[in-house]
């Protein structure tokens, strides 16, 4: 037999049917739904007089929609967004699914909330109806967004109808340098492929620098797959992933872990196993980046200039120069010379507690500049309880930080925390797209600590000024 | 499901490369429980001003454009988020199949869920077809699912690859759930082996 890859073994593992052209019935061990793609889904099933067939495989939470000010017991003034988690609340409790709802102190991301939970565990097929499902696969679990046709296939009859992917390597080899985080390589991978090099691809990250990341950092990585344009992300489990994993509440227990560990230590790439593409990026040649444009692959290291549109070919030609027009930019212009209106730290890509760590520790003791408007978003209650036991959110609120409540925040910007027309913002999240956070807002993707470095000088900073 | 079986037609031309579903259907308009209604905020931030006035330079607001049934875009097509209101907004607006070098996944899954072709074609077709469509009611193109071709306003045809079983639910507007509720004995049985071997699932 030919040696196999990680997710070659995942995809066995869960075929249920396979038909002559390939294409497969695959078994979903999770289904993570959130507020803002399923209620249509669910009505299908009303419709339809159908049941979920797996209420226990399947976790809700309401995250895009919620408010994140402290007074948020006090309802969603936005009817919309009101009816939309209510809907949610509704649906969660008609069909006997598992779920966290506002009032919860372990509602937070979807994405933040499986993990923390212990729902999602290596081996598994993961789905959500939403992009960053590839967050998940940092456990070795093949996850992947759907669309709600698809949510409601999930629901009905917990498969997935899919034809599989090619295999794509992506090594980073050695060590990273000082205040290069997990956001930089994964910004990295992004800048090298482009949004779409990963289309078609399931992604395996490996070598020793992905090796080394902590579970927060691998979900990071993995969490940005899908700018790259994978179908997912994987990193092979390890004695990282089990001790993160172990004692969490739906983690399995006993007889059943040791059942467990035994068969995710067979989760891995064998010697010899085909890809159809590899990438390897050394880690010591990864720096700090940003990106400058609205698209997550317009990204450079923080001691560039601003492109020009002539640097490039073809039709992003003119995508650069629309780029550069709606963020207000001059070619040319050091990108350490761009001033900043907002920090936003947040999100399923740098919303847990290792990420607050981060900017905590640029923060301690300082001030962030006069004038700039500055906020904390914690991936989930937990997280924000953690980093109050931890001292961090005094060292938020004394640096002229708000500290929030759980939720999607300014990611996406569906509650009112948004930025205003040319406002610009350095942004721990994972889109820079044209209105991702506002209506005409300019967003700059960068890591947790130079975005609190951005805070405190008022201007995009190389992260390595300050260490 | 509408069966899709041949159009024939002006393509609207958007050039612009990584259109993303930001752009095809902005946020403010996800917090819909229903799929229908969508088509009046499609491209919304480009169609129209901050009063909603339309904007006459974009594409689907020129009058040959208005009630186009294919889109020719730049590579990257959808690409962003796993909304599902991007196709929805599409197919509410009457667009039934877009045309590119690439698509992103998720996105183009989902287009076959809603009755749209998604076509990826090498870049000097998609030219030849971006060359017609800018040429408004002076070129109509066919797009013909059954034979897999698309024939230009020349009458080159171009033919194009699609999933035998995508295109099989799209001519027949066949619903996945109800082919897959049909194996439902294998879906028992996986459930069986998998509840012995993995209990913990
Ligand atoms: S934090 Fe942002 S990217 Fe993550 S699920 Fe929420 S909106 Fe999506």
């Amino acid at each position: 037999m030919s040696p196999k890859t990680l997710y070659d073994k995942i995809w066995d593992a869960h075929v249920v049917h396979e038909a002559d052209d390939g294409t497969c019935l695959l078994y979903i061990d999770r289904h993570l739904v959130h507020e803002v793609t399923s209620p249509q889904a669910f009505e299908g099933l009303r419709m339809a007089g159908r049941p979920v067939r797996a209420p226990e495989k399947t976790i809700a939470v309401p995250d895009h929609n919620v408010p994140t000010t402290l007074d948020r017991e006090k309802g969603i003034d936005n009817e919309e967004s009101r009816i939309q988690v209510e809907a949610l609340d509704k649906n969660a409790k008609d069909f006997g699914i598992h779920y966290y709802p506002v009032s919860d102190v372990r509602q937070g991301i979807v994405h933040i909330v499986g993990p923390e939970q212990g729902w999602t565990l290596p081996g598994m097929t993961v789905v959500c109806g939403d992009s960053h499902t590839a967050t998940h696969g940092a456990f070795g679990a093949l996850a992947h967004g759907i669309g709600t046709s698809e949510v409601e296939h999930v629901l009905a009859t917990q498969t997935l109808i899919q034809k599989k992917s090619k295999n794509m390597k992506v090594e980073i080899t050695g060590q990273l340098n000082p205040g290069v985080t997990a956001k930089d390589i994964t910004l990295a991978v992004i800048g090298e492929t482009g949004t779409a090099g990963g289309t078609g691809y399931v992604i395996e990250y490996c070598g020793e620098a992905i090796q080394a990341l902590s579970m927060e950092g691998r979900m990071t990585v993995c969490n940005m797959a899908i700018e790259g344009g994978a179908r997912a992300g994987l990193i092979a489990p390890d004695q990282t992933t089990y001790d993160y994993v172990k004692g969490r509440a739906h983690a399995p227990k006993g007889a059943q872990w040791e059942a467990a560990l035994n068969w995710w230590k067979t989760l891995f790439t064998e010697d010899g196993a085909h890809f159809d593409k590899v990438v390897t990026i050394k880690g010591e040649d990864i720096q700090p980046v940003v990106t400058w444009g609205t698209s997550p692959e317009d990204v450079l290291p923080i001691t560039a200039s601003v492109p020009s549109p002539e640097d490039f070919e073809g039709g992003k030609i003119d995508a650069a120069r629309r780029s550069i027009e709606y963020m207000g930019l001059t070619p040319g212009q050091k990108l350490t010379d761009i001033e900043i209106d907002t920090v936003f730290i947040g999100s399923c890509t740098n919303g847990r507690i290792e990420d607050l760590r981060a900017a905590a520790e640029v923060l301690k003791g300082k001030k962030v500049k006069d004038g700039m408007r500055a906020m904390v978003v914690p991936g989930s209650g937990l997280v924000r309880a953690q980093a109050e036991e931890e001292g961090l959110a005094d060292v938020f609120r004394d640096a002229g930080f708000e500290w929030r409540l759980a939720g999607c925040s300014m990611c996406l910007a569906m509650n009112p925390d948004q930025l205003s027309e040319g406002e610009r913002c350095a942004s721990t999240s994972n889109r820079n797209f044209e209105g991702r956070q506002g209506y005409k807002g300019r967003t700059h993707l960068v890591s947790p600590a130079m975005a609190a470095a951005a805070a405190l000088t008022g201007h995009l900073t190389d992260i390595r000024d300050l260490i | 499901m509408d069966k899709f079986e041949k159009l024939h037609g002006i393509a609207a031309p958007m050039p612009l490369v990584n259109i993303d579903t930001d752009m095809i259907i902005p946020k403010v308009f996800l917090k819909t429980i229903k799929r229908s209604g969508l088509g009046v905020n499609l491209f919304d931030e480009m169609r129209y001003d901050r009063e909603g006035n339309e904007l006459p330079d974009f594409v689907l607001n020129k009058p040959q454009y208005r009630n186009t049934q294919i889109l020719v875009a730049g590579d990257n097509f959808g690409c962003g988020s796993s909304r599902e209101h991007a196709p929805w907004a599409i197919a509410d607006f009457g667009i039934k199949c877009v045309i590119s070098t690439s698509f992103a996944d998720i996105f183009y899954n989902n287009c076959f869920k809603n009755g749209i072709l998604p076509i990826v074609l090498e870049q000097h077709h998609v030219d030849l077809i971006m060359e017609d469509a800018g040429k408004g009611e002076n070129a109509r193109i066919t797009v013909h699912l059954e034979t897999q071709e698309i024939t230009t306003s020349d009458g080159e045809v171009i033919a194009f690859e699609v999933d035998a079983f995508k295109k099989h639910c799209l001519l027949h507007g066949l619903d996945d759930i109800g082919l897959t509720m049909e194996k439902e004995t294998h879906i028992d049985a996986f459930e069986d082996h998998h509840g012995t071997h993995r209990p913990w699932v």
